[in-house]
C-alpha cells in the first residue's frame, strides 16, 4: 500500500487518463438522459436549434399539461396495478413452493424442481402466440390478469431457486423443535420461515416489480383496450399520436420515467443488490 | 398459536410450547398437507403458462392456422421451410450474432475496465458506479425512445453535431446501413452497466490476500492484474457472456421505438422478426415455428455452454 501512496504525485498520468475515461462514460451515459429532461421544457422550435443547451425560455407547459392530464395517471395506475399483481402473486406461490422444496423429502422432489427451472433457459417471446390463444381461450384476453399472471408464470422459476436457497439456510434444529412443540409446517412458515426472509422476499419482489413495470411484449399482445394499457405501451401510442413533436414526447418520457428513477435513488442498495444477485444465483 | 404474530418469530414458537401437549415428531400428515396446499399453484401457473404454450407452439407449427376455430390444414415441416427461406429470417440471425459479438468485443471490455477502475474506494466512486447502472433499470422502450431522439435527423443531438460542422445530417435509424450500428450503440449503453456491476460485485469479494501475496511478490500492477485478479474473475466473465448471449436472443422492446426492425428488416433481432411476421399478422402456425428455432436455439446454447464453461458453477 505504502507503495501506491508514494507514487501518487500530481501530475501521475494514469490518473489523470483514469479521470478523463470515467468523464466520458459518464458524460456518455447522462447527455442522453439529460438532453431530454431539458428538451421538454423547450418549444419545438427552440429544440432544434438548441438540443443540447440549456432552455433559454423555460416551457413549463409541457410538463404541465401532461400532469393534468387524466391519461398519464391512468397509464401508471394500469402499470401499477399490474405490478402488484405480479409481486403479489410471485412472493406468495413462489415461496409456498420453495418451502416445500426446501424443507419436504418427497418422491419425485428433485424433478419436479428441474422441471421449474426449465422456465430459466428461454424467454417468453418463443411461446407468445400460443400463450395469447390460451390467455383469450381462458376468458382473459384483455384484462390485468392475463398480463400479470404469464409474467408471475415466468418469473417463477427464478424466484422459486432464490428464496428455496436461502429457507434452507433457516437452521433445521429451529424447524425440527418447532414440530416437536406441536407447531405445523404451516405455522412455521407463516410466523418463522417468512418473518425471517425479508431480505429475500425483498430481492425477488424487487425483481419482479422491475421487470413487470417495463414490460412491453406481454400487455402488447394481450391488451387491446386503451384503457387498460400500462405506461410502456401508453407512451409508444403517445408517441404514435404527436410522432414528430419531440417536446411533447420528451416530457412524456422524462415523466414515465421519473417513478423508476426516484425509487431507483431510494432504495438504490436493494435494486442493485436484488438485480445482481438475482442474476448471479440464478 | 394464535398470539404469535409476524413480529414475534422464531423464538415466541419454540419455547411457548414446551407447555404444549401435542408432543409429535415430524408427521407424514403435516407434510402432506403442505405438498397439496403448497406445491399446486407454482406447478399448475408454470405448466399452463410456460411449459404447454411451448408444447403447444410445436403442435401448432404443423399447421396453416389463423388462431380462429381449431387448427385444421396440417402443413407438416412447411413453416419451418418458410422461415428458414425468409431472407429476414437470416438477417435477424445476424443481427443477433452482431450484438453478441459487439457484446463480447466492446461492451465485457469496458464493464470490466470500469469495474477494476471503480471497485476501489475514492470520492465520486460509488455515485459513478450508480449513474452507470442507471441505463439497465429504465425500461428498454424508455430508452428506445429517448435514442430514436438522439438520432432524429432534424432535432435529434447526432444531427445538431453534424450540423454544427457544416454537415448534412443523417438519419441513421432510417437507413439499412446504419440503423443496426446505431441500436448496437443503444444496446451497450443500457447493459454495460449490469455487467460492471456483476464485475465489481465479483472483484469485492475477492480474497485479496492472493493480490497482496502477488505484490509482495514483486508483481507490477500490470502483472497483478493479468495474473492473477483476471484469472479470479473468469467465472464472472464467463457468466456475464452467458447473459449477454441469452439477452440479445430475447432482445424485442428496445427494437421496437427505434426501427421496429427495419428498414427492410435490416435491424430485426429473432424476437422483432417473430413479432412482424408470425404475431401482428397472427400467422400463428408460421410465428410458432420461429418461436420454437428460438426455443431450440437458446436451450441448446444454455445446455452446451453450461456443459462446456460452467461446469463448475
Amino acid at each position: 500500500m505504502s507503495n501506491a501512496e508514494t507514487t501518487r504525485a500530481p501530475f501521475d498520468p494514469a490518473v489523470l487518463f483514469k479521470a478523463l475515461f470515467l468523464g466520458l462514460i459518464a458524460i456518455f451515459v447522462l447527455v442522453p438522459l439529460l438532453a431530454t429532461l431539458l428538451g421538454g421544457f423547450k418549444s419545438l422550435g427552440e429544440l432544434r436549434v438548441n438540443p443540447f443547451g440549456w432552455p433559454k425560455h423555460w416551457e413549463w407547459q409541457n410538463y404541465a399539461d401532461i400532469l393534468f392530464s387524466a391519461r398519464y395517471w391512468q397509464l401508471l395506475r394500469n402499470s401499477l396495478i399490474i405490478s402488484t399483481l405480479a409481486v403479489t402473486l410471485t412472493l406468495i406461490t413462489a415461496s409456498m413452493a420453495a418451502f416445500t422444496f426446501a424443507h419436504i423429502k418427497f418422491y419425485g422432489s428433485s424433478a419436479l424442481l428441474s422441471y421449474l427451472t426449465l422456465g430459466l433457459l428461454f424467454p417468453a417471446a418463443t411461446a407468445v402466440l400460443p400463450l395469447f390463444i390460451k390467455v383469450r381461450d381462458l376468458g382473459l384476453l384483455d384484462t390485468y390478469f392475463g398480463v400479470a399472471l404469464p409474467q408471475v408464470a415466468f418469473s417463477l422459476a427464478m424466484s422459486v431457486l432464490l428464496l428455496r436457497r436461502f429457507f434452507k439456510d433457516i437452521p433445521y434444529e429451529l424447524l425440527e423443535a418447532a414440530l416437536v412443540d406441536g407447531c405445523s409446517y404451516i405455522k412455521f412458515f407463516r410466523y418463522v420461515t417468512l418473518p425471517l426472509s425479508r431480505p429475500i422476499l425483498a430481492t425477488v419482489g424487487t425483481i419482479t416489480f422491475v421487470n413487470s413495470w417495463n414490460a412491453y411484449l406481454l400487455p402488447l399482445v394481450m391488451l387491446n383496450t386503451d384503457a387498460l394499457y400500462p405506461w410502456p405501451l401508453g407512451i409508444m401510442v403517445y408517441q404514435g399520436e404527436y410522432s414528430s413533436e419531440w417536446h411533447l414526447i420528451l416530457a412524456f418520457i422524462t415523466l414515465t420515467i421519473l417513478p423508476t428513477i426516484i425509487l431507483f435513488l431510494l432504495a438504490q442498495k436493494h435494486i442493485v443488490a436484488g438485480l445482481t444477485a438475482g442474476a448471479v444465483k440464478g | 398459536m394464535a398470539r404469535h404474530t409476524a413480529s414475534s418469530p422464531a423464538m415466541g414458537t419454540t419455547q411457548t410450547s414446551f407447555a404444549s401437549l401435542a408432543v409429535r415428531g415430524p408427521s407424514w400428515d403435516g407434510r402432506f398437507t403442505v405438498l397439496i396446499l403448497f406445491l399446486p399453484p407454482a406447478l399448475l401457473l408454470f405448466t399452463l403458462f410456460v411449459v404447454l404454450p411451448i408444447g403447444e407452439a410445436a403442435w401448432y407449427s404443423a399447421f396453416n392456422w389463423n388462431g380462429f376455430g381449431k387448427p385444421t390444414n396440417w402443413i407438416g415441416f412447411d413453416n419451418y421451410r418458410f422461415v428458414l427461406e425468409t431472407r429476414a429470417f437470416w438477417l435477424a440471425l445476424r443481427n443477433n450474432g452482431l450484438i453478441i459479438a459487439v457484446s463480447l468485443a466492446i461492451q465485457l471490455p469496458l464493464a470490466l475496465t470500469l469495474a477494476l477502475m471503480l471497485a476501489e474506494k475514492f470520492r465520486g466512486a460509488v455515485a459513478l458506479r450508480m449513474l452507470f447502472f442507471m441505463p439497465y433499470i429504465l425500461a428498454e422502450i424508455a430508452t428506445g425512445l429517448i435514442f430514436s431522439f438522439v438520432y432524429d435527423g432534424d432535432y435529434g443531438l447526432v444531427a445538431s453535431i453534424w450540423r454544427s460542422f457544416g454537415a448534412e445530417p443523417p438519419h441513421l435509424l432510417a437507413s439499412t446501413d446504419t440503423s443496426m450500428m446505431a441500436v448496437l450503440i443503444v444496446i451497450v449503453w443500457k447493459y454495460f452497466g449490469f455487467h460492471m456491476m456483476l464485475f465489481i460485485a465479483a472483484l469485492q469479494s475477492l480474497d485479496k490476500s492472493l493480490i497482496e501475496a502477488a505484490r509482495i511478490d514483486g508483481a507490477t500492477r500490470a502483472q497483478t492484474l493479468r495474473h492473477v485478479v483476471i484469472p479470479l474473475l473468469y467465472p464472472t466473465i464467463r457468466l456475464s457472456v452467458f447473459f449477454a448471449i441469452i439477452g440479445s436472443l430475447q432482445l424485442f422492446d428496445l427494437v421496437m421505438p427505434l426501427t421496429r426492425g427495419g428498414p427492410a428488416d435490416s435491424s430485426n433481432t429473432m424476437v422483432s422478426f417473430l413479432y412482424n411476421n408470425g404475431i401482428s399478422r397472427m400467422r400463428v402456425g408460421y410465428g410458432s415455428a420461429i418461436g420454437v428455432i428460438l426455443f431450440v436455439i437458446c436451450v441448446t446454447f444454455a445446455f452446451t455452454y453450461k456443459r462446456w464453461f460452467m461446469r463448475d458453477e
